[in-house]
């Protein structure tokens, strides 16, 4: 009773705020509009387009092999393995088997992207939670991936390393043991990252129970990759659909069951040591061999349609094509990971407080290029 | 102090007895208006050069030796910008509320004895005073939050609001602990009382106890990381001082600092003894009290920055919840520790 006098009284008055589309937590040119009332969150929608460059109609005019680098600008931070999906759809397609050497190298540098994707969530995830240093500290192993992509193919974030038919060049000969020097270093950073925020009682306290997703909902809104799994759904897609070199490697889907910002963080960093543990299981044996196989200069896919699916750092990215026969696809789509993640903000986030929704932003690990295309 | 006294005299000699007295305070002022600056300048340096170190970066070590004029440089740039704001601001306020921060927090530094007889003004109600005086900062935050007309900042002025008025209970308090002690607000005569061992020492368990609130709460009063609810720049992109630029944006940012080292001096003078030597080593050399008062005083804002380079930021819920059901109770338990121990004179003298 008492409660509605004073509601009477005082009326609270809901009102409207723009996050973005320049905003430090958006991570981008992505635009929420909040309906807020005092500090708690009654609605969120996502409003996309401010960096929509129609990569999907592009790919309609350009070749396969154009594609591919195309795919580097969606989900910048898993450029390898976007790369990857592209050139295995159309291998697929073509039915061509790459040498076992490919197959290795591309695993190998996929878990190094997801490593390096994964550094630097969890930086900006310190940082979204107030805590700055972690940043630097993710930066830090990062450009240690960042060089050993630099010297085996000469970028730092757009790789365009794989190409249809296998790898643009054969690996540089300091590879195998700079990728080993990482390891060694990253094994002794990750305590230091669990140091640093993830026994921290006041990030505990930030992210515990914070934006729960079941397990139910995390299905039916397609969520994939980390956030799926921290809900508890199995979906790694490295484990259901291996590919590449992952059939003969052993490692453990990292799941959680609390499906709260604290389970996501907790998933990403058991990826880390699992990514670890991959890379540690090829890296001594790469085998010889040719880079690639040779393709017609022209690659025509035989008329139909075909679909690819890898798991990005982000979830799963699948790659959807429809051939007429020519040396261009008629269709091409993309099942990108971050909308589908994007799309359950508002289910988690309302009734929350501003801080809880930048907590739960930053653990759904958005790249808005990804989810604009 | 002797120089003092002879600066005194002489001046007597030259001038009439009253407009001695303008004079020196017109002195005592711009003596005061410089350390401000260089204090808030190098304390800004200071401050980026601990994130650095603390980042595995070197931070600005480009102008000057070291860096050392990096601040200054930024100080130039900031008075030559341009003044811009809001159509829809409610243009006195706006332009008002910086002075209140920077106002307060200068007069809240005037009262600080750096030595023996180094002080301003010997206020006899000076913790209060400083207590008081912070009390008033904040209404400049609310006025420039409130009055710049942008639904962020004035997000970020309500929970400095909020943030503010329930620390400033646990600052008094935890400084109401060490008066039971001393039996004085008069900031020399803490310090007198302090000749006997520093507080933290004579009143043991509880000063600790109290000490570490007081470094808590102050945090919070500053808006400091893990308390910086005001600004939190990944919310609320700048808080309260979205909507400000060039020089009025430097007093907030000036101010910040310079309440950094207010609440860090309030502490080594109340806690650690002030300008008094550890174990009286250098008490034949007065003047050297300003180098103790001065390095206790860096040694705690140091901590403070340690605080903000390591710490996520608080909920403002969690925020409240940790004042309100935490600090403050174990705050008025301690005070009554306190009393018991005074009462019975169970105090440590050394």
């Amino acid at each position: 009773m008492e409660t509605a006098t004073i509601n009477n009284n005082f009326k609270s008055e809901e009102y409207f705020i723009n996050m973005g589309p320049q905003h430090p937590a958006t991570h981008g040119v992505l635009r929420l509009l909040l309906t807020i009332d005092g500090e708690i969150i009654k609605k969120v929608e996502p409003d996309l387009g401010y960096i929509h460059r129609s990569i999907e109609k592009m790919c309609e005019n350009d070749s396969y092999q154009q594609i591919v680098h195309l795919t580097d600008r969606m989900d910048y931070l898993s450029s390898h393995i976007n790369n990857e999906a592209v050139c295995l759809a159309v291998e697929n397609a073509l039915e061509l088997e790459v040498p076992d050497r490919v197959k290795v190298i591309r695993t190998i540098l996929d878990e190094l992207t997801r490593i390096s994707s994964h550094c630097l969530w969890w930086g900006v995830m310190g940082m979204d939670v107030g805590a700055l240093t972690s940043y630097f500290y993710g930066f830090r192993d990062r450009e240690m991936i960042n060089d050993i992509f630099e010297e085996t193919c000469g970028a730092r974030l757009t790789m365009n390393y794989n190409i249809p038919g296998g790898l643009m060049h054969d690996i540089h000969p300091n590879f195998v043991r700079r990728v080993k020097e990482f390891i060694t270093h990253f094994k002794t950073k990750i305590p230091e990252y669990d140091r640093l925020l993830t026994g921290n009682i006041i990030f505990q306290k930030r992210t515990k129970g914070v934006g729960i997703l079941n397990k139910v909902d995390a299905i039916s809104f397609g969520a994939t990759g980390p956030v799926g799994r921290a809900s508890g759904y199995s979906c790694d897609v490295r484990k259901y659909h291996p590919y590449s070199a992952l059939d003969r490697v052993h490692f453990n889907e990292a799941l959680h069951t609390d499906g709260d910002s604290y389970a996501r963080y907790l998933v990403r960093i058991q990826e880390m040591w699992e990514s670890i543990s991959i890379i540690e299981q090829l890296i001594d044996y790469i085998p010889d061999g040719d880079h690639k196989v040779a393709t017609n200069a022209v690659i025509k896919l035989p008329k139909g349609e075909y679909y690819q699916k890898v798991e990005t750092a982000r979830g799963e990215l699948g790659v959807y094509i429809v051939s007429t026969g020519t040396k261009n696809p008629y269709r091409v789509k993309f099942r990108s990971p971050g909308l589908s993640n994007l799309s359950l903000l508002n289910h988690i986030t309302v009734g929350g407080k501003i801080g809880d929704l930048v907590a739960t932003m930053a653990t759904i690990d958005i790249v808005v290029p990804d989810i604009d295309r | 102090m002797d120089i003092i006294l002879s600066i005194h005299d002489w001046f007597l000699g030259l001038l009439p007895a009253q407009i001695t007295g303008f004079t020196k305070m017109a002195l005592i002022a711009l003596t005061y208006l410089t350390l401000f600056a260089v204090l808030g300048l190098y304390l800004v340096l200071l401050e980026r050069r601990v994130a650095a170190w603390f980042q595995l970066r070197i931070g600005p070590n480009r102008v000057g030796f070291q860096g050392l004029l990096q601040t200054m440089a930024d100080a130039l740039k900031l008075l030559s910008k341009e003044l811009t704001g809001t159509v829809k601001a409610d243009k006195f306020l706006y332009n008002l509320a910086p002075y209140f921060v920077i106002v307060t927090s200068l007069m809240a530094l005037g009262i600080f004895p750096f030595t023996q007889n180094l002080q301003a003004y010997d206020i006899n109600i000076g913790l209060f005073f400083l207590i008081a005086i912070s009390s008033i900062g904040v209404i400049g935050v609310l006025l420039g939050g409130w009055s710049s007309n942008n639904k962020y900042a004035l997000i970020g002025a309500m929970r400095s609001g909020v943030q503010t008025i329930s620390y400033e209970l646990s600052i008094g308090l935890s400084l109401l602990t060490m008066v039971l002690i001393t039996g004085s607000l008069q900031l020399s005569e803490i310090i007198e009382v302090q000749k006997n061992g520093w507080l933290i020492l004579q009143g043991h368990i509880p000063a600790v106890i109290a000490f570490m609130i007081y470094m808590i709460a102050g945090t919070a009063e500053t808006n400091r990381a893990p308390f910086d609810m005001v600004e939190a720049e990944s919310e609320l992109g700048a808080g309260f001082h979205t909507e400000y630029s060039g020089m009025k944006f430097a007093y907030f940012f000036l101010a910040e600092f310079i309440n950094m080292f207010i609440i860090a001096a309030i502490a080594a003078t109340v806690f650690f003894g002030g300008w008094l030597s550890p174990f009286g080593i250098t008490e034949s050399i007065p003047w050297l009290g300003v180098f103790w008062f001065l390095l206790k005083t860096f040694i705690l804002v140091f901590l403070m920055m340690w605080f903000r380079w390591t710490f996520p930021r608080l909920r403002v819920d969690q925020l409240l919840t940790l004042e309100w059901k935490y600090l403050l109770p174990i705050n008025l338990a301690n005070i009554v520790i306190m009393a018991l121990i005074v009462w019975l004179g169970l105090t440590l003298q050394l």
